[in-house]
């Protein structure tokens, strides 16, 4: 299994001088499983610039799992070239809700007055699937999603293949309600089913502790609770997620270099995402 | 370090979290109606610490707790509030006389409701404590 990362900015794009190492755009991910099935986590704006890398070599099908419907995790999809084409066979998972379903919940925003064209309009062939409560399979890799802690119907994903594994949490606030994260059982966490002992965790690390009591109950993790909660997960290699759109590359190393100092010397120290980083899970 | 119990669902840790806050005395079970969490006002009616209590399974909180009628018939699991929540999957409320981990008995109001995940899924179920003034009896 293969991933790169398309853009990894939270809450709105944010082009511009202050971003240009890690980059402005909004979560997406692209995972190949080893029979080089085509996964997509999220439809924020990095989903346009992998869809221009894929009209070169278009894939007949495509899933694309959503955490949730705020709107930096779907912004991009009708700018997803593939999404014009009718050889495009698109499965769009994502968490269910109790009120509507998640076409109807996505054709909110693909149609007017937010967008000129309805989803109905879309060439591609599309499905949409709740995500079932139980682990399924997608082209050889195992998928697993789990509800956690953010405003909304919001689920992790843990992808396995060959008995490695990442954990995609973009959006989460594990420390929600709770005086210490860290003395928390871990079976009383909000994500350690998708976390636990995973190779690679990519985590919501929007804030510093500093921001962090203007924004409790936003749904997001400041840099030591994303270490904290790698940590009692047991994952491997944390990646920070999701950086907040006030933050400039600066700003996000010298959170690295507190989130390095918190997480001590047990195995890789955690990396900042940033565009077009990749990962080999072989 | 991260091996261990499967995590709990996401409905319950947040009802854990707000019955953390509440200074109202309140239970909260898994899908099984075992005991998985009460919140320290609970622990002055229960009469010990959840740290030193623990989780506790469906059948043992009859015996645990000795609860009765307020004429001083035994209830059983299926004729409290938190038990009719689980198996019945509807709210109730009742008047009671339950017996303290410390021995004391005390009379307590119970409303309890269930807790869905999906429409079709149960998880849980909470339970609120209301203890009238004078409700402790020796």
């Amino acid at each position: 299994m293969r991933a790169r990362i398309w853009g990894c900015r939270g809450s709105i794009a944010t082009p511009g001088p202050g971003t240009l190492r890690y980059g402005g755009n909004t979560s997406c991910v692209e995972l190949r499983t080893r029979e080089r099935t085509l996964i997509v986590l999220d439809a924020g704006t990095g989903i346009r610039l992998l869809g221009a890398k894929l009209e070169a070599e278009p894939p007949a099908t495509i899933h694309l799992l959503l955490t949730h419907l705020h709107l930096d995790h779907l912004e991009g999809l009708p700018f997803f070239a593939p999404l014009w084409s009718e050889d495009t066979e698109l499965h769009v998972w994502g968490p269910p809700s109790p009120v509507r379903s998640l076409e109807d919940r996505i054709a909110r925003y693909i149609s007017p007055p937010l967008f000129p064209r309805r989803l109905a309009d879309v060439p591609a062939r599309l499905s949409f699937h709740d995500v079932p409560k139980e682990e399924w399979m997608i082209g050889g890799a195992r998928i697993l999603a789990h509800p956690v802690t953010h405003p909304g119907p919001t689920v992790g994903y843990r992808l396995t293949e060959d008995g490695r594994s990442l954990a995609y949490i973009p959006d989460h606030e594990p420390a929600l309600g709770l005086n210490d994260l860290a003395a928390m059982p871990p079976e009383w966490l909000s994500g350690h089913a998708v976390a636990t002992d995973v190779d690679i965790l990519l985590h919501d690390a929007q804030y510093s502790a500093e921001e962090y009591p203007a924004r409790v109950g936003w749904g997001h993790s400041t840099v030591d609770h994303a270490v904290t909660f790698g940590l009692s997960a047991g994952a491997r290699h944390l990646v920070l997620f999701h950086h907040d759109p006030l933050h400039r590359d600066s700003d996000l190393e010298a959170l690295l270099v507190s989130a390095a100092q918190r997480w001590g010397d047990g195995g890789t120290p955690p990396a900042l995402a940033r565009e077009g980083l990749t990962f080999e899970l072989d | 370090m991260a091996q261990g119990r499967q995590q709990k669902n996401l409905i319950l840790i947040l009802a854990r979290e707000f019955a953390s806050k509440l200074a109202t005395p309140m239970f909260v079970v898994d899908a099984e109606g075992d005991l998985v969490f009460y919140n320290e006002p609970a622990e002055d009616v229960l009469g010990r610490s959840f740290a030193e209590a623990g989780e506790m399974p469906a059948e043992a909180l009859p015996s645990l707790f000795s609860p009765e009628d307020l004429a001083g018939k035994p209830l059983s699991l299926e004729e409290l509030p938190l038990g009719i929540a689980i198996v019945a999957r509807k709210p109730a409320h009742r008047d009671l006389r339950i017996a303290g981990l410390d021995g004391r008995k005390r009379v307590v109001s119970v409303t309890a409701f269930p807790l869905f995940a999906h429409a079709d899924e149960l998880v849980g179920a909470v339970a609120v404590f209301w203890q009238p003034p004078g409700g402790e009896t020796p």
